[in-house]
């Protein structure tokens, strides 16, 4: 357990060492979620209508969640390039802790999620984002927002695992991302999709969280996202940590 | 050790307890397939400590999936590998610890340093980071990569990213090592350089497993070699006995541009019990005795009336026991399943 933990933070820091290096990854973190927020604040803006809140705090805990749930793909993509170029072959012959290679790339993605999150509310807060609720409220809203993150790295890791390439890590990861946070309570209310749509996101675990956010944050009727977001959670990692750790255990690479 | 295929069962079984002692790597009976291709199809084995033992095949033979198997990344199907008395299966996390792996490809972290690759599987091994670190810069001092130690490992050359690739497997001063191709790829001067590296590491007692498609690299790193094909080894022993397995010397003769073959090859047919080989001007003859060949073929020759331009004697190659063995030529590529490379 000990070898664990610290097995995990050698590979954590090892993640956020690399970071700096590759610009690319580093854009995908700051540049690209900056830009959606001015797209969607100022293109779609005024033409979507959200009662009782002005569009930019309707938006952002929004797009903030989707800028997480977009972050995995870095995950996904690092994962599999590690397994491509040996180094999980490598890291699987040391006397290392089985889970640490996933447990540490996870908990580097807190880090760089935490990261964005900052982003994103310090644009928000300049183009007009207010919280409505107490700071108290606003940092567990940060706090669910980080621990949603984490559970989909997990997803992601798994992806990164099963994929053949890079490059299918990628399209596996906005086939998926992008029609569930679409069609879901992120940049439009629920209410004004078909009713097919609207009864599919009633359901997505997107809208739950991005309902549970705006509780936390604009004092929105919580109707249990809260609780069901810290659901989701849960069963995310406690589905995709295991069959993410079991992919590794027989990831090869080439 | 006399030349035997390894899948001699009476050699197999009649290994002795002291025998297994002074062996680093056995094997025994062991099978993998992936779906329908089967990678290993029964292989035996066993490497005496401190020695180098060559696994020579082409794409496909199951050099790879052997050392994968070997260094606990893969299961094997049927039979046992040991590695210093650890089952690969069983005693997976102790073998673990006693065996140092170099890839094909270099498994390193393109975006760190070498330094910071060194010293991140210096401490993955267990060690705390001052003394992962201070292992890191005597490895790169040793592979002359310490001028680049700061720079992050995608500005190295191919050749440096394989001693570093090969510095990663030293780490924690394994007793037994894997090297999987370690010089596919490399230029000639990188080459040269990484065998010196490795002898040194065996001249210091390392025991080594190597695959290598090369012949010449076999030839001169490895103390045995196996000869693997289709999954199973089909001939073992020091590279003179491999040579010996093919017959003795041959004679070469290069004909003067207007000569005729078969006058020279009726002139040399006494020496042999085998009918001369004719390849345009060139003559091969293997014959029985190396000492007076090339005076006696040139006596006979000169009688004949055939002018020579050129005339030598040669050892066998691998090469030519490759072909003996398999039929084919050792570097022609077989297909192999994607999860085996």
């Amino acid at each position: 357990m000990k070898r664990l933990v610290s097995d995990t933070l050698i590979i954590a820091e090892r993640n956020l060492v690399r970071l700096p290096r590759a610009p690319e990854l580093l854009l995908a973190f700051t540049v690209q979620p900056i830009m959606f927020v001015l797209l969607f604040r100022y293109v779609f803006g005024g033409a979507i209508s959200t009662p009782g809140y002005s569009y930019v705090d309707f938006l952002i805990p929004g797009i903030i969640v989707q800028n997480i749930a977009f972050g995995g793909f870095v995950t996904a993509i690092g994962l599999n390039e590690d397994v491509h170029k040996g180094l999980v072959d490598r890291f699987r012959s040391l006397p290392m802790a089985r889970a640490a290679v996933l447990a540490g790339r996870t908990l580097a993605d807190i880090v760089t999620n935490a990261l964005s999150v900052a982003i994103l509310l310090v644009t928000g807060v300049i183009i007009g984002f207010e919280f409505h609720t107490s700071a108290l409220e606003a940092i567990a809203g940060i706090a669910l927002l980080l621990a949603f993150g984490y559970a989909f790295s997990w997803f992601f890791a798994f992806v990164g695992l099963l994929v053949s390439s890079p490059e299918s890590a990628n399209s596996v990861g906005f086939i998926v991302v992008f029609p569930l946070t679409f069609v879901s309570s992120a940049f439009v209310p629920v209410k004004s999709m078909p009713s097919v749509l609207r009864a599919f996101a009633d359901v997505n675990p997107f809208t739950i969280i991005v309902d549970a956010m705006r509780h936390l944050w604009l004092g929105a009727p919580a109707h249990n996202s809260v609780w069901g977001a810290l659901v989701w959670v849960l069963v995310l990692i406690g589905v995709f940590a295991p069959l993410a750790v079991a992919r590794y255990r027989r990831a090869a690479g080439q | 050790m006399g030349v035997r295929a390894a899948d001699d069962t009476v050699s197999a079984l009649g290994h002795s307890a002291a025998q297994a002692e002074a062996d680093a790597i056995t094997v025994r009976g062991l099978f993998k397939s992936y779906g329908s291709v089967q990678a290993l199809a029964g292989v035996d084995l066993d490497v005496a400590r401190g020695s180098v033992l060559g696994l020579l095949g082409p794409n496909g033979a199951g050099k790879t999936t052997l050392v994968r198997v070997l260094t606990t990344l893969l299961a094997p199907d049927a039979g046992t590998a040991h590695v210093l008395g650890c089952d690969v299966v069983h005693d997976a996390a102790r073998l673990r610890e006693q065996i140092g792996l170099a890839g094909q490809y270099a498994a390193i972290d393109e975006n760190l340093t070498g330094l910071e690759n060194l010293t991140m599987v210096g401490r993955l091994y267990g060690a705390p980071r001052k003394v992962a670190r201070a292992r890191a810069n005597e490895l790169l001092e040793r592979f002359e990569l310490l001028d680049a130690a700061g720079r992050p490992a995608k500005t190295y050359s191919g050749g440096m990213r394989r001693r570093l690739d090969l510095a990663a497997a030293l780490v924690a001063k394994p007793p037994v090592l894997f090297l999987d191709e370690p010089t596919t790829g490399l230029d000639p001067r990188s080459r040269l350089g990484l065998w010196r590296v490795i002898e040194g590491l065996v001249a210091e007692g390392t025991t080594a497993l190597l695959t290598t498609q090369y012949l010449d690299e076999a030839d001169r790193l490895a103390s045995t070699i196996a000869v693997i094909d289709h999954g199973r080894v089909i001939a073992r022993g020091t590279s003179d006995e491999l040579k010996d397995r093919v017959g003795g010397e041959r004679l070469e003769v290069r004909l003067d541009a207007g000569a005729d073959p078969q006058r020279a090859v009726d002139a040399l047919m006494p020496m042999s019990d085998e009918a001369p080989a004719v390849e345009g001007t060139l003559v091969r003859v293997s014959v029985r005795e190396r000492s007076g060949s090339i005076v006696e073929a040139v006596h006979r020759l000169s009688e004949a009336g055939v002018g020579v331009d050129d005339l030598a004697m040669r050892r066998p190659t691998l090469d030519d026991v490759f072909l003996a063995l398999t039929g084919h030529a050792a570097e022609e590529d077989a297909p192999e399943p994607q999860s085996a490379t």
